[in-house]
This record gives structure tokens, C-alpha cells and sequence, in this order.
């Protein structure tokens, strides 16, 4: 989902930098009260970037034929909300964009949007929304982050799509074009990806259970239910 | 239903790996000489802005000067990574059993 240097006008640069910047502003205020407030949820914290830096280094083929890589976004944002998971993606996309010439220091704004706080926001709001109608907790972690790291990859597309709209057909060709590319290739990615963080969440059930309940994560119904189907 | 959840994530990496062997036999067998497969979404996207005509107007300010060297910070990137979920996956563990 890495839009590369310069591959974006300078006016869009600035655009999606001026809509990133509230949003990791706001997550660094909330970093500073989550470390003032729940200190021993930080481990959980490092645990959520250290994912984004694992999944995002893989990249792996897919059915399309290119290769893409994850975003592991989505662990982040069913913890810890998607403000506090854009200050993770930014530190990930940093070391990406200075030391491996992947995705750029221009583009970091329209990168960070994408990553760390559309698909971030989209996976949070399933989380809440299968937490609120009653839905098996592993069935929504599976959903949430699949489609975390899905939404990503539509909004680059679209991203890519306002920037250079096509001569014949404008932004919706432009659209098609770059989802095929992007869109496509990654649903088997997110694919496993929904799995691969449902099967780390029940490992975050069965370690500490209470720092999710203080986070709200999950409530002592679903906790004990969990437990339940896992002993 | 211990480990369900670990069999569905085995059995999705088998069936990931096989689709890829197949389609790769299927491609390396009618591949043209030049052609590039398995190559990154990024780089065909970048490719088709390109082939608009619109150049870049920034440059990387470095950019691993070698196949090696990428795949050298690429991997300092995922072991880092794990030494972090392993180290406080470890720590709940021991903590756990702690009498």
C-alpha cells in the first residue's frame, strides 16, 4: 500500500498530511495519558507495534500474481483504538520510508492515513459493532482485522485514484485500475491475516485477561464464554 | 475446541502455500524471458502512474544500495518485531505460572 516517493503532486502531499495530523496529534495526547493512567497496558502497546513491524515486513505472494504485505493494523485498533494504533503506524511507516526507500517522506501523510488511521478506524468500529450485537469474539476479531488491513488498500487505491484520474473515465476507471492491483491481491493476505490475530488474541485472553477488561475490550461475560470455549 | 484456532491458522498458511506452488509451476512454465513475476504491488502501481507520464518529483533520500542490503533492514525489521511479542509473551507466561 506504500505509495512511493514523489509519486504523489506536492498539493496532495500536503492535503493528507493536513488530515493525518489531528489524528496522531490526538493519539499522542492519549499516549500520554494511557502511560500516566495504565502503565501495564504499555507491554500490550509494544506488543500491537511489534506486530505492525513483523506483518508489514512479509511480503507475500497472492492469487493476483505481485506481491503485497499486511499491515497488522488491526490488533492495534480492537486494543487500543485507533488513535493510539496511527502513532504505531507512523513509527513503522518512518523506518520504512528512511531506511528502505519504501514508501517516502512526501507521501508519509497519504501513507499514514491509509494504514495507520482509515483501516485502523473501519476495524475498530467492527470490533465495537460485533461486541454490541452479540457476535462470537473470534468471528469479530477475525472480521475487524481482516477488513483493517483490506480498507488499507482501498483507500491507497483511492488515494492513487483522486491523484490521477484516468484521461477516459476519470477518478472511477482510475479507481478500478489501482484497486485490481491493490484491492485484490490482498484479499487472501487479509485473509490470513484475520486469522493469524484471532489465534493472538486468544493468547492475549488466556495471558491477561483483567488488562483487556480495564481496557473495555471485553467484558466479564465474554472473558468467562471465552475461557469456556478454549479450556 | 482447545485448539481449534490453531488448526484453522495451520491449515490456512498449508492451503496459502500450496495455491502459491501451483500458481508458480503454471507461470514459470510460460514465462517470456525478461518477464518479471511475483514482483510488488507498489512498484505496477507506480509503474502505471509512470506510463501516464507524470515523473517523480522527490527522490528517496536512500535507498538500500543492494538486493542484500533491503532484505537485510527488512529482516532486522521483522526480528525486531519479534523479540518484542515473544519477550512479553514469554513474560505473562512465567508470570502466570508463578506460584
Amino acid at each position: 500500500m506504500h505509495i512511493m516517493e514523489g509519486f504523489l503532486p506536492l498539493y496532495w502531499c500536503i492535503f493528507w498530511s493536513i488530515i493525518s495530523f489531528p489524528f496522531v496529534a490526538y493519539g499522542v495526547y492519549l499516549l500520554k495519558r494511557l502511560a500516566g493512567e495504565h502503565r501495564d497496558t504499555l507491554p500490550l502497546l509494544a506488543v500491537s507495534g511489534a506486530f505492525i513491524f513483523v506483518l508489514s515486513s512479509l511480503k507475500l505472494p497472492s492469487v493476483t500474481g505481485s506481491c503485497s504485505h499486511p499491515t497488522g493494523t488491526g490488533l492495534g485498533a480492537i486494543l487500543f483504538g485507533p488513535f493510539l494504533t496511527a502513532i504505531l503506524g507512523v513509527i513503522v511507516l518512518l523506518y520504512q520510508a528512511v531506511f528502505l526507500a519504501h514508501g517516502g517522506l512526501t507521501t508519509l501523510g497519504a501513507n499514514v492515513f491509509s494504514m495507520a488511521i482509515a483501516g485502523p478506524f473501519l476495524g475498530y468500529g467492527i470490533y465495537r459493532g460485533g461486541k454490541a450485537i452479540g457476535l462470537n469474539t473470534f468471528v469479530t476479531i477475525f472480521l475487524a482485522a481482516a477488513l483493517t488491513d483490506l480498507f488499507t488498500y482501498v483507500i491507497t487505491s483511492l488515494q492513487l485514484a483522486l491523484a490521477f484520474p484516468a484521461q477516459m473515465g476519470g477518478i472511477i476507471t482510475s479507481f478500478t485500475t489501482f484497486a485490481a492491483i491493490f484491492a485484490l491481491t490482498q484479499i487472501p493476505l487479509a485473509i490470513m491475516e484475520g486469522i493469524i490475530i484471532a489465534l493472538t488474541f486468544k493468547h492475549i485472553i488466556q495471558a491477561r485477561a483483567d488488562i483487556l477488561l480495564r481496557l473495555n475490550v471485553l467484558t466479564p461475560d465474554q472473558v468467562k464464554k471465552v475461557q469456556e470455549s478454549i479450556a | 475446541m482447545k485448539y481449534t484456532l490453531e488448526v484453522i491458522a495451520i491449515l490456512a498458511v498449508i492451503l496459502f502455500a500450496a495455491l502459491f506452488m501451483i500458481q508458480n509451476a503454471g507461470k514459470q512454465r510460460t514465462l517470456a524471458p525478461g518477464e518479471e513475476v511475483w514482483s510488488s504491488a507498489d512498484d505496477e502501481a507506480s509503474k502505471i502512474i509512470e506510463s501516464s507520464g507524470y515523473q517523480p518529483w522527490f527522490t528517496p533520500i536512500w535507498t538500500p544500495p543492494s538486493a542484500e542490503i533491503e532484505s537485510l533492514l527488512f529482516s532486522i525489521q521483522a526480528a525486531g518485531g519479534a523479540l518484542v511479542i515473544g519477550y512479553f509473551f514469554g513474560y505473562y507466561r512465567g508470570r502466570a505460572e508463578r506460584p
